[in-house]
């Protein structure tokens, strides 16, 4: 790895995270302010995966774009590998865009479908002038095919020729073209069939183990996210209400948002399954400071009381 | 698009409509290119005694006028060929010059939004509450009758409808993930304009283009009428149009020929336009 010197640190440190949106009222009368995230502070080592949960419109996407700088904070700070990126110009952020990439939630939605996935998937190294001889960047890119398990001599089909799983696998495949050490996946997963979603899965950790790769995984799917992520954050409402290890938050919920939100899931052991309860939650029974600090519960796992 | 112009060739001779279209225009630009060179009478040569002849097939007669003749016995034959010269090219020009302007200022307006879009979308307002033949008045005063100036006025006329239909399509596009996919890897704006906009708003922009023709081609009659552009007694087709309305119930020909003569060329560039559009969309290959 190329930063060996900052490999004691956390690879993302995000500090007190904050971003309104100040929206018109109806007819234009009176502002009110979304809090789509609202202080939300976390840290994510080199090799991680990490994984954000929560119900819709928790603030999780807006999240992972702060992280990106395809969106301005409000306020708070975003540590890359170190540096503080919140406060760098757009023009400064290039060399750091090749250390983070995401991939979407929507593999449609997700390529140009007027471009070749060649094309597409050469597009970062063209842009940070890796390969710029044609002949040298369709090599890499075809390298880069096989590495997702799409068939290179598909560079010269366009989008809608490919299924949901094999788009995503282009969209994987310009995600690590730059050999990026974090990677944003908002729901990568959750757009596809069941049987796809295991290979997409595996995928993914498969190039964690090659590349060496962190993740900031966005997911709706509890059941996944327990077999992928080596520690969790729980959203609600824009902010993090518990956060430890995954098998920790598992097996003792402490917050009463994860409790719902994990008796949700059903359990694969069919006694367990038929006395399972769902809970409900109650939003008047969270009554944290804006400014209020998280509990330490056990080691490492954190819950906003 | 790989392959290049034998690729495009081999597409296009393979569908009807864009073939028929393209060898329609390609007939007429010849025609009107070679008018000097064929034997026809020149298109401002007149003739009293010939007045209002009606079209004819008899081409054995000395001095036959295969189309007829108009009010003061000039060929319409002859006319119709010279006119197309001026009227093409100036379509042309005034759908490519608007079309470039307007497709390249409603992707601006419409990734950039903010500062930009403000002034753009006044710039529009302004032109578009801007009567056009005073425009044409002031511009014909100020610079004069020329082709040139009549290329701008029309060009002038045309850029809004391109730039306000590829601003709403560029909004819809911006938010597409594959942009901010593009903004991800720190992909420069104007890359993402040209390479990520650009190709997803050009289906619209066509359309306006063929329209466009039609319009830019008739418009040209009524700013020559108001000394813009090439003067009487050349002919341009909008301008034979024109003075033919007058003569509509005695002389049909008069206006019907150059009424068809425009009609044909909109009517192939629609079908080249439509068939233009399919070859650009990758769904469809
Ligand atoms: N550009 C914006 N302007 C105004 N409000 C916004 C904007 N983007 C997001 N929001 C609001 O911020 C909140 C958080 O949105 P976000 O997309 O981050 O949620 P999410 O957790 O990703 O939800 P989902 O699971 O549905 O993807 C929502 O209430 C949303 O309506
Ligand atoms: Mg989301």
């Amino acid at each position: 790895m190329s930063a060996a010197a900052a490999s004691a640190g956390p690879i993302l440190a995000v500090e007190n995270l904050k971003r309104h949106y100040v929206t018109a009222g109806f007819l234009g009368r009176g502002k009110y302010t979304v809090k789509a995230v609202d202080g939300v502070s976390f840290a994510i080592g080199r090799g991680e995966t990490f994984g954000l949960v929560g119900e819709s419109g928790s603030g999780k996407s807006t999240t992972g774009r702060l992280v990106l700088r395809l969106e301005e904070p409000t306020s708070g700070r975003v540590r890359f590998e170190g540096e503080d990126i919140s406060a760098l110009p757009q023009s400064a952020l290039k060399p750091v865009r090749r250390r983070m990439q995401i991939v979407f939630q929507d593999p449609y939605a997700a390529l140009n479908p007027r471009m070749t996935v060649g094309n597409f998937v050469g597009e970062p190294l063209v842009v940070h002038g890796v390969a710029p001889d044609r002949e040298d960047r369709m090599a890499r890119v075809a390298a880069l095919f096989r590495k997702v398990g799409l068939d290179p001599r598909f560079v010269d089909r366009y989008p809608h020729q490919f299924s949901g799983g094999q788009r995503q696998r282009v969209g994987i495949a310009r995600a690590i073209a730059l050999e990026p050490s974090l990677i944003v996946a908002d729901e990568p997963i959750t757009a596809l069939d069941v049987s796809i979603q295991a290979q997409i899965i595996n995928l993914f950790q498969d190039l964690q183990e090659q590349l060496g790769l962190a993740y900031l995984f966005i997911a709706h799917d509890l059941s996944m996210v327990r077999y992928l992520c080596h520690r969790l954050a729980v959203m609600w409402r824009g902010r993090i209400v518990e956060l430890g290890p995954t098998e920790a938050i598992f097996e003792d919920p402490r917050h009463p948002y994860t409790k719902a939100l994990l008796s949700s899931v059903p359990i694969p052991d069919p006694d367990r399954e038929r006395n399972r309860q769902r809970l409900v939650f109650d939003p008047d029974t969270l009554r944290a400071a804006p400014d209020q600090p998280m509990v330490e519960v056990a080691a490492g796992h954190f819950v906003l009381a | 698009m790989g392959g290049g112009t034998g690729n495009f060739l081999r597409a296009l001779a393979a569908s009807k409509g864009g073939l028929i279209g393209a060898v329609l225009l390609l007939a007429f630009v010849l025609l009107t290119a070679a008018a000097p060179l064929l034997p026809v009478p020149g298109p401002t040569q007149s003739n009293l005694r010939a007045r209002l002849q009606p079209p004819t097939l008899s081409l054995t007669e000395i001095g036959a006028h295969p189309l007829g003749t108009d009010n003061i016995g000039r060929d319409m034959l002859s006319r119709i060929l010279h006119g197309g010269q001026l009227t093409l090219a100036v379509g042309a020009a005034a759908v490519v010059l608007g079309g470039v302007v307007g497709v390249l200022l409603g992707i601006v307006a419409g990734y950039r939004g903010g500062m930009w879009d403000r002034v753009l979308m006044r710039l529009v307002d302004i032109q578009l509450a801007f009567p056009l033949m005073l425009l044409a008045l002031i511009i014909a005063a100020a610079l004069g009758p020329s082709v040139r100036n009549l290329i701008i006025v029309l060009a002038l006329t045309s850029w809004t409808r391109y730039a306000r239909i590829v601003r709403g399509q560029t909004l819809a596009v911006r938010e597409r993930e594959f942009v901010q996919s593009a903004r991800a890897i720190a992909a420069s704006p104007w890359r993402i304009m040209t390479r990520h906009i650009l190709p997803n708003v050009m289906t619209p922009a066509l359309v306006v283009a063929t329209l466009e023709l039609a319009r830019v081609i008739i418009l040209e009659a009524a700013l020559s009428f108001l000394g813009l552009g090439v003067q009487p007694p050349w002919p341009s087709w909008g301008r034979m149009l024109a003075e033919g309305r007058t003569y509509m119930a005695s002389a049909w020909w008069i206006a019907a020929f150059p009424g068809l003569a425009i009609m044909l060329t909109v009517l192939s560039v629609n079908l080249l336009g439509d068939w233009l559009r399919d070859y650009f969309d990758p769904k469809l290959k």
